[in-house]
């Protein structure tokens, strides 16, 4: 009888090279770059795609055995909270409002990416990078999931979640996050890789993932925090792939190493607009503070990204352009915001307030240069006019800027008291910025962003009125008919939170802290 | 610059004048940022200046406290970064203005909420 050999098991390295490499093959039918039409029109030159190698040595069969343990975890706990009304155990029905905000403008990101990685998965010319695409790509689509279970629960019992894709496409502020990743993704193939997977993974995902789990455990919403952790080792890949992604373009050619830099400049700049609206959530929104916007930006951005771009030096990477007004802006860019959101709180589908005594007591603390000169000022006018009963609201739209979309809220680098206004022409028509980087990414390309969805100007162009709405009748209400578009259930999901539904209920049904538990 | 593109790119602008009711001007008050950005409103090409400053200003800034106090002989015009001195008597198109220009105006010695420039 023969004896039976077993082969030798392979070794992490074999395994991944044969689930890997070992499925792939060079086609024979067609010419390459027919298969892989978009790996070379934006000039970025690969000489060897075998020289990306994924750190994580990740195999599709580890993956999905990974990712359905962490998976049924989750969901457990998602279970056990929605069983126990996790939801009246947070601090304040304040707090659910940066949930809104996640589910309205974050979620729906996740999507999007799933999206973008699965073209990449496609469409690089390299099977290693491949599949660390196509991983991010099925990662990306997990979160969209998981994070919109998380928070079902909040759903059943407060407005403003009820129709958060619609709003995503149509609501103003929401085509601030919406038009940055539909840049990312009409851009090529590495364009994408460095805006998502750098800039925004690497360089500033700690900024947006800190605040939102971190706050989201100081308010006692365990739903939201164990998605957190079961997304953390995803985003740590992810940022992995980043910065691998990045050393791998240009350690390839030192032509792409201007190419790259300009999406750098380009992408950072895009990511840090972006999370203005992060930095409002972080300094306003939650009822128990984690740390501000500043103290983040200088932990996160400052010292982490500093030390990153000393690194870059090596192969002629310099810090992104705009770099330093960024860092200027950690005084300023939380208060505008949320004065924003407070002028237009009749149109955003979350709700707005006047911080509390305590509450700006700690702003000043933690913003001694900019809150009590610039920022406390109008929120006591706010508070004093809203005592007589007549809380302000701003019945008229904003101007916005043509890159971010933000409204032309942010002031002038170094000097808080003039709004910064910069402008330039193409094909005969004029266009508005609210900075000098937003502006130089429109010059670079206006053929794209001449094509910008700009809210404010859809609507007067009368894009934004639902099909039976005729402005012919007299009496024709333009702006509640764009509400009645948005599909907001009026009075519920916008609006002063004083007085709102949520606060009633929460207050009825006994939600809350310890008044002790809940102070700063 | 021309856009790094797969094939052809040729797109419409979205925002020509034809697709607005009356071309869109831009008005803003400097150091009044309690209005937390500048306004987009369309408004006629013919309309007067005079007519600007007494019926479309007040229903925008009304609701600032200063607005009452405003000396509006004093008042600082601005094209764009441009300072001008508008005839009252001539319409927005005569005095350089057109589809999606700025028209921005600062009040001296007007400094916002308590001199916090809000």
């Amino acid at each position: 009888m023969d004896t039976r050999v077993n082969p030798k098991k392979p070794g992490l390295k074999e395994r991944y090279a044969a689930m890997t490499r070992g499925l792939s093959w060079e086609p024979s039918y067609q010419p390459r770059d027919k298969v892989f039409p978009f790996d070379k029109y934006e000039g970025i030159r690969i000489h060897d795609w075998n020289a990306f190698a994924d750190p994580f040595r990740l195999t599709v069969d580890a993956y999905w055995k990974y990712q359905g343990e962490k998976e049924k975890k989750l969901y457990a706990v998602i279970e056990a909270f929605a069983q126990n009304h996790g939801e009246l155990g947070v601090t304040d029905a304040r707090y659910i409002n940066a949930l809104k905000l996640f589910i309205q403008g974050v979620t729906p990101l996740e999507y999007y990416a799933h999206r973008g990685f699965a073209h990449l998965a496609r469409q690089f010319g390299g099977d290693g990078l491949r599949l660390a695409c196509l991983y991010q790509s099925a990662d990306e689509l997990r979160h969209q999931q998981t994070e919109t279970h998380a928070m079902s629960v909040y759903n059943k019992y407060f407005h403003g979640m009820h129709e958060s894709n619609h709003w995503f496409d149509n609501v103003w502020y929401l085509s601030v996050p919406k038009s940055f990743f539909e840049d990312a993704f009409s851009g090529g193939p590495f364009e994408f890789l460095t805006a998502v997977s750098f800039s925004f993974e690497y360089v500033l995902t700690n900024l947006l993932f800190v605040p939102f789990m971190s706050g989201a455990a100081h308010n006692g919403d365990m739903s939201t925090v164990t998605f957190g952790f079961s997304a953390q080792s995803d985003e740590s890949r992810h940022m992995t792939l980043g910065i691998e992604c990045i050393k791998f373009m240009l350690e390839q050619d030192p032509a792409n190493v201007p190419i790259v830099q300009r999406w750098i400049d380009k992408w950072f700049w895009r990511g840090y607009r972006l999370l203005t609206l992060v930095a409002m959530m972080q300094d306003y929104m939650l009822p128990k503070r984690v740390m501000s916007w500043k103290e983040a930006w200088e932990m996160y951005a400052e010292a982490n990204g500093g030390a990153l771009f000393a690194d870059l030096a090596r192969y002629g990477i310099r810090l992104p352009k705009g770099w330093a007004d960024a860092c200027e802006g950690k005084h300023h860019i939380s208060h505008q915001a949320w004065n924003t959101f407070y002028n237009y709180g009749a149109a955003a589908a979350f709700h707005t307030w006047v911080p509390e005594t305590e509450e700006m007591k700690w702003l000043s603390q933690k913003y001694p240069d900019s809150f009590d000169k610039f920022y406390r000022p109008r929120l006591e006018h706010y508070a004093e006019r809203a005592a007589q009963g007549k809380r302000f609201y701003n019945g008229t739209l904003p101007m916005l800027c043509t890159t971010c979309q933000i409204p032309m809220l942010f002031t002038e680098p170094g000097d808080p008291r003039w709004i910064a206004y910069r402008e330039t022409q193409h094909d005969g028509d004029t266009y508005h910025f609210c900075s000098d980087h937003c502006r130089e990414i429109f010059e670079h390309e206006p053929q794209k962003y001449v094509q910008s969805w700009l809210p404010v100007h859809q609507i007067y162009q009368g894009h934004c009125f639902s099909p039976d709405a005729d402005p012919t009748q007299p009496g024709f209400d333009p702006l509640g008919e764009v509400l009645r578009f948005y599909k907001f259930n009026l009075d519920h999901d916008n609006m002063d939170f004083e007085g709102s539904e949520d606060q009633r209920n929460f207050r009825e049904w006994g939600g809350g802290q310890d008044a002790k538990e809940g102070q700063l | 610059m021309s856009i790094t593109a797969i094939g052809a790119y040729d797109f419409p602008a979205k925002d020509v004048v034809g697709n607005f009711p009356a071309p869109l001007l831009y008005l803003g008050w400097d150091q009044h940022m309690m209005f937390c950005a500048p306004f987009a409103v369309p408004v006629p090409s013919a309309m007067r200046f005079g007519d600007l400053v007494t019926d479309l200003l007040p229903r925008l800034f009304g609701e600032h406290p200063d607005f009452s106090r405003i000396d509006w002989a004093k008042v600082q015009w601005f094209r764009s970064a441009t300072l001008f001195s508008p005839d009252m008597d001539k319409s927005l198109a005569e005095q350089g203005f057109g589809h999606k220009s700025v028209l921005r105006f600062r009040t001296p010695g007007l400094e916002g909420l308590r001199g916090s420039f809000g």
